[in-house]
């Protein structure tokens, strides 16, 4: 059996459902991020797949981009988290409400 | 059959990991699973022969954004389990797996049924026989036809990182000048 590039889309299809089901269930932000970090996984592998597909390696330098943003994206993100646990030790997703009209 | 094997192997790390962040309530297990995640994807890359890449995925997911992940909750002292079971939203998790699996049929039916038919012209850049390697590819066409975008990406570094500083200062602290003068 010879391992298609279809196969490894379908896996990302997974991965990516994966984490979009579990940044809508959990409501640990920390959590929530790391399924954030599930679903860029599931794009970089596509966009590395269709690079071998397309024999370009133009997918493979915006996966390098996406790394960066995500790094940026965590450092950020994570910043705001302990800004916001050190004022309230224990919030989840759900306390987070102060712009609710 | 040894991509198959690898192929195999990758893709159970990979989801077993994923699931074990999505399911497991401590939140340093999460993160964990997560590593075992990210690497079944680096091995996947090597398989597809993207090598900088699969290195950079272990260097910069593995080795920085978990550990800052790690780190975090070290100084939040997040070590109390999660509480799963409570359901703030009655009849958002089953909404939520309802539509992660229509989701999926949607992509699978995409992908399966759509056949071979791949859109998209064939690139040029691999055919280039004077740069075979991999990372020689990737560097040039980073510094030709992406380089703005690079240079654009090296700001946002920096500016993260100020901004990071800035977003967990305290601001009712006392001035540190006096405190490294004492």
């Amino acid at each position: 059996m010879e391992v298609t590039g279809t196969w490894y889309l379908v896996l990302a299809a997974m991965l990516f459902t994966i984490g979009a089901v579990g940044l809508l269930i959990r409501r640990n932000p920390l959590v929530m991020f790391m399924c954030v970090e599930l679903m860029l996984n599931a794009v970089n592998l596509t966009f590395v797949t269709f690079a071998r597909m397309l024999d370009d390696v133009g997918g493979q330098s915006v996966v390098f981009f996406v790394l960066v943003i995500a790094a940026v994206e965590v450092v950020v993100g994570l910043a705001i988290i302990v800004a916001i646990m050190r004022r309230r030790p224990g919030a989840t997703a759900d306390d987070i409400a102060l712009l609710k009209g | 059959m040894v991509e198959l094997i690898v192929f195999v192997i990758g893709a159970a790390v990979i989801l077993a990991g994923a699931l074990g962040v999505v399911l497991t309530p401590n939140t340093t297990r999460a993160a964990l699973s997560l590593i075992a995640t990210l690497f079944g994807v680096a091995v996947l890359f090597v398989a597809q022969e993207a090598h900088f890449l699969a290195a950079v995925q272990v260097i910069v997911y593995a080795g920085a954004i978990v550990v800052l992940f790690l780190f975090v909750m070290m100084l939040l002292g997040v070590d109390s389990d999660d509480d799963v079971r409570s359901e703030p939203l009655p009849g958002q998790r089953p909404a939520a797996i309802l539509g992660g699996l229509a989701f999926l049929a949607i992509v699978l039916t995409a992908l399966l049924a759509g056949g071979t038919a791949l859109t998209g012209l064939s690139g040029t850049l691999s055919a280039d026989s004077v740069l075979s390697s991999n990372i020689a590819l990737l560097g040039r066409n980073l510094f030709t036809e992406y380089v703005f975008a690079f240079e654009a990406t090296a700001v946002l570094l920096t500016i993260a990182v100020v901004g990071a500083v800035v977003l967990v200062r305290r601001l009712d602290a006392p001035s540190d000048d006096e405190e490294v003068s004492n």
